[in-house]
């Protein structure tokens, strides 16, 4: 480790003019992403059920849950049997820029009605294009 | 030759995060340095205390980037410790292969910011070029480049696939072998040699008084080290070495760096080899029981100290949280006087400064001659006083 | 060469091979400095348009003076430092002869050549502010290191060649072309100390960004800043065309449009040299480069002299 060389760099550098450059060309090309990447959290209405553990759990309250503008009706009454109530719709509330990303939600939801989709292309000049109403 | 008074920072192009050095420069020699800290102050351990446990985990990842994990984990552990809860072997395994992942990143980061310092840019960009492949393994590990959110109270939230290890195993090898490019790179070029020999001498006896640690004082010939000295997690079980250098230089902490670097690529593929089957977590009720626990931890920049309170509620009493570079800095003005103004960016860099691990807000009230640590309630009155003054309407507002 | 009358002096002075020359030359070589060098680093590099982007953006910013300095130097010294390279351009062979030669014009080149520092030392001066204060300092005291290395470097070549007219030196090269590999290390002093009087890496001391911000560039901004640039790339092409007119011979013995070529040609392989030399190696401190200067140039650079002088004697 003692020797002294100046330009020890030199054989690395003449081998990166041989090479591609090491820069990814976004965004002109596409974001090389891992499977599984944390990104934008996506609702599934139909497996919803209200609970609202989500919103509980989230360090940054970021989502919320609501009950959707419009209900379905109540099933029809069948002869001799009690009618049971009307399943009830939610929306969820999603504020992109107060979510962090950390799909603590994702882990929490006892019907896996929200999952983690690699979207991560969010930003928007409009603060208010940020509030996601998913029906 | 007359004295001058150079301000370094809390902006200026060789610093990561703001902080400032006054210098009293004579001609280019250094005469004096202190240390200014404060500007990155966020109320981390206050904000701690209304969240629960589990959000406390996001918050504390927060406090630093680089090193997110090390804090989580020593927090977590210090948790679990209250609760009483035993984490499988398998998710100690899989802590400690992002905790090596994450101080390969860290040194190999630091590497290149310290080459930038001395002008070397070509070693700067060859450098981060390859921490991608860190960077790469860290996202297909945990799902995002930087703040991991891998641990949870119980274990870790993601498992390690025969395909991640592969792949893993494939990376680290060229990191190695990258590494040990870098570290014949590092000692052999001239310039490199001449800007960090005898450069920012702390010397051993100094750095064991001054409470130095991390590598900063491992490059002085202190062998500490929590991994050896309290092994946590499964260190007890792996076979690396403890890296010094007795130069007490800055080219000591390169040193101390690197080999650390190809240390760590080692123990992951131990870990990954060995990793034992099981659940990744266990259930561990929200409300933890009262008691208190401390933990330290070797983040990639030293020594670093939690100690969390539980009142048997789903929030803590009190978190606080002791990051390493506080017990760097006290060395720093050692480090500087003497020396050129044109290394003081690299003395600075050497000790791996981050100063959002490190900021507390201390306020002293010159005239009662008293100095004391604000509550919430006097920072946020403070705040609605000073805002009030300049014409905010604040009639809507209740103080608890 | 006689100047006929006022027009044509104006066309040498501004636009070959003064200053609209010295400019875009100037572009071109940073553009192929900055493109070698990501290349090298294994980067994309910007576009060839990039030096004269920058240089457009620059002159429309705000110009913003610090309420302390000297106002009337602040606001000069760019355009000295353009002038100063542009009258030193005027005696360097550009194609098989230059515009003014005549004895002695060796001298006179390196001492106009100075002035762009002495603007340098004046800008950080004037700035009043600490760091430009230690950036004007450093010009200073680099001056004193590289320009005893550069002064003998260039006069070893002059005494083999027996003139001070850098045309003659070029001529003389020309014919006896085995003379100019025995210029090895005089020509390696030359380019190192180059180096330092560009103001590039290994030595860009005084206006190191990581250490003194700006060093003595610190507080210009727009259009004064765009022509420090400027001046700088100017001294890029008045360097590199100075060490190809002594060391390398200079038109070699084609006229005009081909000299011309090989002109453009040889300074752009020293350039490369140039590019080479600044990825390569680390930011030394200003005290390490006058130990460099001193204890390792000037002496090579003596024994330079030493061997051509010698060679005069037994070769004639």
């Amino acid at each position: 480790m003692k020797k002294k060389i100046p330009g020890r760099a030199l054989g690395e550098a003449v081998r990166q003019l041989f090479r591609k450059p090491a820069t990814s060309a976004y965004p002109f090309a596409k974001a090389k992403l891992q499977p599984k990447f944390r990104g934008r959290i996506a609702f599934e209405q139909e497996k919803c059920i209200g609970c609202k553990m989500c919103v509980r759990v989230c360090p940054a309250k970021a989502i919320d849950i609501i009950l959707s503008a419009e209900q379905p009706a109540a099933p029809a009454p069948v002869e001799g049997q009690t009618t049971p109530p009307a399943k009830k719709k939610f929306d969820c509330i999603m504020n992109l820029d107060r979510c962090i990303y950390c799909a603590q939600c994702v882990e929490v939801c006892p019907k896996k009605a929200l999952l983690s989709t690699d979207d991560f292309e969010l930003a928007q000049l409009d603060r208010k294009a940020l509030r996601r109403h998913y029906k | 030759m007359s004295k001058i008074n150079v301000p370094l920072g809390p902006q200026h192009p060789g610093l990561k995060e703001p902080i400032n050095f006054g210098l009293v420069l004579e001609g280019e020699q250094v005469d004096k340095a202190t240390v200014n800290l404060g500007y990155n102050h966020r109320g981390v351990e206050k904000a701690a205390e209304e969240r629960t446990y589990i959000q406390d985990i996001y918050l504390i990842e927060r406090v630093c980037g680089i090193c997110s994990h090390s804090h989580t984990t020593c927090y977590i552990t210090c948790v679990e410790e209250i609760a009483k809860a035993e984490i499988p072997e398998r998710a100690k395994a899989i802590r400690v292969i992002v905790a090596e992942l994450e101080r390969v990143h860290s040194h190999l980061l630091w590497l290149g910011i310290a080459a930038y310092e001395i002008g070397f840019d070509t070693l700067f960009m060859y450098v981060w070029r390859d921490r991608e492949h860190v960077l790469d393994c860290l996202e297909l590990v945990a799902g995002n480049r930087v703040h991991y959110a891998i641990n949870t109270l119980g274990g870790v939230r993601r498992d390690i696939t025969p395909e991640i290890k592969a792949e893993l195993l494939k990376r680290i090898d060229v990191l190695e072998a990258r590494t040990k490019y870098y570290t014949t790179l590092a000692t052999e070029e001239t310039t490199v040699l001449a800007r960090t020999q005898n450069v920012g001498v702390l010397p051993r006896d100094l750095a064991i008084k001054l409470g130095a640690c991390g590598p900063t004082t491992r490059a002085s010939g202190v062998a500490r080290d929590v991994r050896k000295d309290e092994p946590y997690l499964i260190y007890d079980k792996l076979d690396f070495k403890l890296i010094t250098a007795d130069t007490c230089d800055v080219f000591g902490r390169v040193v101390v760096r690197v080999l650390e670097t190809v240390e760590s690529c080692k123990i992951i593929r131990q870990v990954l080899n060995y990793l034992p089957e099981g659940p990744i977590s266990i259930k561990v009720p929200w409300k933890v029981p009262e008691g208190e626990a401390v933990n330290r931890y070797e983040a990639p920049r030293g020594e670093d100290i939690h100690y969390v309170k539980g009142n048997g509620t789903d929030k803590p009493e009190r978190v606080k949280v002791r990051a390493p570079t506080l017990a760097n800095y006290h060395a720093v003005p050692h480090m500087l006087q003497g020396g050129w103004m044109a290394d003081v960016p690299l003395v600075i860099a050497a000790i791996d400064p981050c100063m959002s691990c490190s900021d507390r807000a201390l306020v002293t009230d010159k005239a009662a001659a008293s100095s004391a640590v604000w509550s919430w309630e006097e920072m946020r009155r403070n705040g609605i006083e000073f805002y009030r003054r300049r014409g905010v309407d604040f009639s809507k507002v209740t103080l608890k | 060469m006689a100047i006929e009358n006022i027009l044509l002096a104006l066309f040498y002075a501004l636009i070959f091979p003064g200053i609209w020359f010295l400019a875009t030359y100037g572009m071109t070589l940073e553009w192929v400095d900055r493109k070698l060098g990501a290349v090298l680093q294994n980067r994309v590099g910007p576009p060839w348009y990039q030096p004269l982007a920058d240089f457009i953006k620059l002159v429309s910013k705000e110009v913003i003076i610090p309420k302390a300095c000297d106002n009337v130097m602040f606001r000069n010294l760019p355009y000295f430092a353009v002038a100063g390279v542009t009258a030193a351009m005027m005696m360097i062979p550009v194609w098989n002869g230059a515009l003014f030669s005549f004895e002695g014009d060796l001298i006179a080149v390196i001492y106009l050549l100075t002035i762009p520092t002495a603007t340098f030392f004046l800008a950080g001066w004037s700035s009043t502010s600490p760091y430009s204060a230690i950036g004007s300092m450093r010009v200073l005291t680099q001056l004193f290191a590289y320009e005893v290395p550069l002064m003998l470097a260039l006069i070893g070549p002059a005494i083999l060649a027996g003139s001070w007219n850098i045309t003659a030196i070029s001529e003389h090269f020309a014919r006896h072309p085995a003379y100019m590999p025995a210029q090895l290390a005089g020509f390696l002093v030359a380019l190192l100390a180059l180096q330092g009087k560009l103001e590039r890496l290994p030595f860009d001391i005084p206006h190191a960004k990581t250490e003194i911000v700006g060093g003595q560039f610190t507080e210009y901004t727009g259009r004064l800043l765009a022509f420090f640039n400027m001046a700088v790339s100017m001294e890029m092409v008045v360097g590199a065309a100075l060490l190809n007119a002594v060391f390398l011979g200079g038109g070699l013995g084609l006229t005009g449009t081909g000299a011309f070529a090989l002109f453009m040609l040889k300074t752009l392989g020293v350039v490369l040299l140039l590019v080479v030399l600044r990825v390569l190696m680390a930011r030394i401190r200003i005290e390490q480069m006058i130990n460099f200067c001193w204890q390792i140039l000037a002496p090579l650079a003596m024994a330079q002299i030493v061997f051509d002088i010698f060679l005069r004697i037994k070769l004639g």
